[in-house]
């Protein structure tokens, strides 16, 4: 899966980790270097703010330091949101 | 088998002296090309070599607890060892890249979480260092589009090319088909 290239569930990579980022507030992940426009970007992760985020994390966020291009594709959007509410819940996650 | 201590030799003796090439030179030497950046673009680009550079970093980590755990047997061992190097070729010529755009390279992190308890066999490692490559193929795919300068494009692409044909390499020592689409996502 193409976020695993730089995240994890349940600990920090070269992004922070996703378990609970759905309803997490953003920029929120204790002790993860984030960048400082994350910090200031002021949303909470829902579905809605995910979905407009993957579609293009530097123009939602521009200075972000996830540095990728996007899902273009809204399915894949929305299976990828789907999953991270799902695997919030997952033992990796629950632990 | 070579002992751990062995294999940490292998891999550090490789550490010192980097020897540049392709892309990489044309990179370096190109300062023209970088000077070619402009305004804001330019601190998006640093921004981009830095992600890249910390995924290269954690790659390199990657690799020397693969050759420590003393799991990979001669030849692999072997391959590891040059995948590493190819790795700190990367993150080499990124770190050089970003000072010269008037950027701060990111540095190692003092710790990474692999997830050591559950490698337990050579397979087991390979397998954990197929899914790096795979996922750092996927990461210069997203950022290729990214850059304001097509020469950091080109040579982000160059990089991409090198950690598929690891992560082809890694697959076929599993028994898995080696390349198994058309296209990398
Ligand atoms: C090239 C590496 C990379 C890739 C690939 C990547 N991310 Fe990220 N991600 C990051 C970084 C770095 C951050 C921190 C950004 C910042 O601080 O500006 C981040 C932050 C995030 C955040 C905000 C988290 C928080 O705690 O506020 C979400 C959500 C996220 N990523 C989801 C994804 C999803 C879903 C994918 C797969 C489509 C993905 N990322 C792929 C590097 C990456």
């Amino acid at each position: 899966m193409r976020c695993q290239a730089c995240h994890a569930l349940a600990y920090d990579r070269v992004g922070p980790r996703h378990c609970g980022v759905v309803g997490r507030k953003a920029g929120s992940v204790a002790g993860f270097p984030y960048s400082p426009a994350m910090k200031k970007a002021n949303v909470v992760w829902t579905e809605k703010t995910l979905d407009r985020f993957l579609i293009s994390p530097l123009k939602m966020v521009p200075g972000t330091t996830m540095t990728y291009d996007g899902v273009p594709d809204p399915q894949d959007r929305a299976d990828l949101v789907a999953y991270l509410k799902q695997a919030g819940k997952s033992a990796e996650c629950v632990r | 088998m070579p002992t751990p201590a062995t294999a940490r030799r292998l891999f550090l003796g490789r550490s010192g002296g980097l020897v540049l090439s392709g892309a990489a030179v044309a990179l370096l030497c190109g300062n023209d090309a970088l000077a070619a950046t402009t305004g804001g673009g330019k601190m998006e680009d640093v921004s981009i070599l830095n992600t890249a550079l910390g995924a290269e970093l954690e790659a390199i980590a990657a690799y020397q607890l693969g050759a420590e755990s003393g799991l990979l047997q001669k030849p692999v061992l072997g391959i590891a060892v040059s995948f590493q190097g190819h790795h700190k070729e990367h993150a080499a010529v990124l770190a050089k890249t970003i000072e010269k755009l008037g950027g701060k390279a990111v540095s190692a992190k003092d710790k990474y979480n692999f997830p050591v308890d559950q490698l337990k066999t050579q397979a087991d490692v390979l397998r954990f260092a197929a899914r790096l490559e795979q996922g750092a193929v996927s990461a210069y795919l997203g950022a290729v589009p990214l850059f304001g300068n097509r020469d950091l494009a080109k040579a982000a692409a160059s990089i991409l090319g090198d950690e598929a044909m690891h992560w082809a390499i890694l697959r076929q020592a599993l028994g898995e088909v080696p390349v198994p689409s058309a296209f990398v996502a």
